[in-house]
């Protein structure tokens, strides 16, 4: 019974960071049809900052979480205007080599810059563990769980009831509609990368918590972990990408828990394959019909 | 009030709309009329700021808008009902008038709002519900409703007949003239001649991407020119 609990917090705590990195594909995706492949790598980045801000610069660790997230937002939002934004007539295809290239860029810059090996990241947040009902609880794995559910919360507030979230909802259903509306579309495709990196910066945070480790291609596993629970959710439906993130956590733990730990990352392809032969339209999906 | 000259727009390699000119002036309604594949929607993009003409110059309101983004061309006054109405499906009636909108201050607009429901009280009575369960003519109204919220100068419809049965089509032609005669300028792009020559005070004929004839829509309405438009012979 202890096992099963244990296992299923140790679920809800990846798949909350899951979850959070989901939900930037999903919006990018939703927004303009980009698989944004370099989103994980960003994950790397916010990483590296608060390695560089605790270790190198002696600073506190709040400094270095609020920097993290801060850097993780101008990167999402630099790359979108730099790299897709020169792209916005292009073929959808050139536009995913571009993704994959920056993904590239990023990695390889890092592993420039500070070398192949994993650097420590000191321990960003401690306190002591929660007991509840008899079971004990790391303190990180309730916070991380906590932060998440939060997080999502106000991103459906701000997409359901703010001008802005409701601006993005318009652009992602018909961009051409929504300029006559006089809504200015880059300034909404920037927003949305800003929104999305923030919660990657978020998710890096709490990552950095439960894996106290940044090294230059971390970012990629973990964004294609969270690119699955994205597509099992539905590409472009922000709870589907939740819900896919939460699933793909405790889908890992019960693999773990029945001994079978050296198929996680299998069993989290093997759901991808699934989805894509039974259900390519995901959990909330909707099924998009091409204009003829 | 709007000023088009010689505007040249192509769709790669395809010369879309050669060198057309016209003119609306204010409190007027002026139709553009033509065939399927003439080039009317591509002249109202272009006006809206979402294709580019190559040469030649648009100006409203004494201000040329041929160079500016479509969401600037909305806040100088000039809004357009897309063809099909385009309304956003999965928002509910209320964001999409909030999002026609939205180039104003959300505190100023529930009065608009107020009266784009007198006038289509069957939008007040489905506010809350998603715009995709609205029937086709309630799609218009809306599309219509949504266009009025950023209270425009000069109004485009690109095909406001299209899909609806015989009585909305009037409904909606009684509206227009209703908002003309309350001061908004009207610039309307459609197949149904007859209907729209009936309300305009004057017409252009476009065919295959040019102007042909140009007059009075009284005068056009038993012009030659105007049913070899559209009889293609």
């Amino acid at each position: 019974m202890s096992l099963v609990f244990s296992q299923l917090i140790n679920g809800l705590q990846s798949g909350s960071i899951y979850a959070l990195i989901a939900i930037g594909y999903s919006m990018v995706y939703g927004i303009i049809l980009l698989l944004n492949f370099a989103h994980g790598d960003i994950i790397m980045v916010g990483a590296y900052v608060a390695w560089l801000v605790v270790v190198n610069l002696s600073l506190p660790p709040a400094l270095a979480i609020a920097l993290a997230i801060i850097a993780c937002t101008l990167l999402g939002v630099v790359i979108e205007k730099v790299a897709y934004s020169p792209l916005r007539k292009a073929p959808r295809l050139s536009l995913l080599i571009t993704a994959i290239g920056i993904s590239f860029l990023l990695e390889n810059l890092a592993q420039l810059k500070f070398g192949a090996g994993a650097k420590n990241v000191p321990a960003l947040i401690t306190g002591p563990a929660l007991d509840i009902g008899g079971q004990h609880i790391g303190f990180t794995a309730v916070l991380t769980i906590i932060v998440s559910v939060v997080a999502m919360i106000g991103l459906t507030f701000l997409i359901r009831k703010t001008k802005m979230g409701k601006a993005m909802r318009a652009v992602s259903e018909d961009m051409g509609t929504a300029q006559l509306m006089g809504i200015n579309v880059n300034s909404t495709i920037s927003f949305t990368f800003a929104v999305g990196s923030a919660l990657a910066g978020i998710g890096s945070v709490l990552y950095s918590c439960a894996y106290p480790q940044a090294a230059p291609t971390m970012g990629s596993m973990l964004g294609l972990k969270a690119f699955v629970a994205a597509v099992l959710g539905g590409i472009g439906s922000i709870p589907g990408a939740m819900i896919g993130g939460f699933a793909i956590g405790i889908a890992e733990a019960i693999v773990s828990a029945i001994g079978l730990s050296v198929w996680k990352d299998g069993v989290v392809f093997a759901i991808l394959i699934i989805v894509l032969i039974f259900k390519p339209t995901g959990i909330m999906g909707k099924k998009i019909n091409e204009k003829v | 009030m709007l000023k088009v000259n010689d505007i040249n727009v192509f769709y790669g390699s395809i010369h879309a709309i050669k060198g057309v000119s016209f003119e609306v002036n204010k409190g007027e309604i002026v139709t553009l009329i033509g065939a399927n594949g003439a080039g009317k929607s591509t002249i109202l993009n272009t006006v809206s700021g979402l294709l580019k003409s190559k040469t030649g110059s648009i100006t409203f309101i004494d201000k040329t808008i041929s160079n500016i983004v479509p969401h600037k061309i909305v806040a100088a006054g000039l809004a357009q009902v897309p063809e099909g109405r385009r309304v956003f499906l999965g928002m509910t009636v209320e964001e999409n008038l909030e999002m026609g909108a939205f180039t104003r201050k959300a505190n100023e607009i529930s009065e608009d709002m107020d009266s784009v429901y007198v006038r289509f009280p069957r939008l007040k009575e489905r506010r809350k519900q998603i715009a995709g369960t609205l029937s086709g003519g309630e799609q218009q109204m809306l599309a219509m409703g949504r266009a009025l919220m950023s209270k425009p100068e000069l109004l485009m419809l690109d095909e406001p007949s299209m899909g609806l049965a015989p009585i909305l089509v009037e409904q909606i032609f009684d509206i227009i003239k209703e908002l003309n005669a309350a001061g908004t300028t009207i610039l309307l792009v459609e197949q149904n001649a007859q209907m729209a020559l009936s309300i305009a005070d004057r017409g252009y004929v476009l065919e295959t991407g040019k102007i042909v004839t140009s007059a009075k829509a009284s005068d056009l309405l038993n012009n030659d020119a105007v049913k070899k438009a559209y009889l293609g012979g």
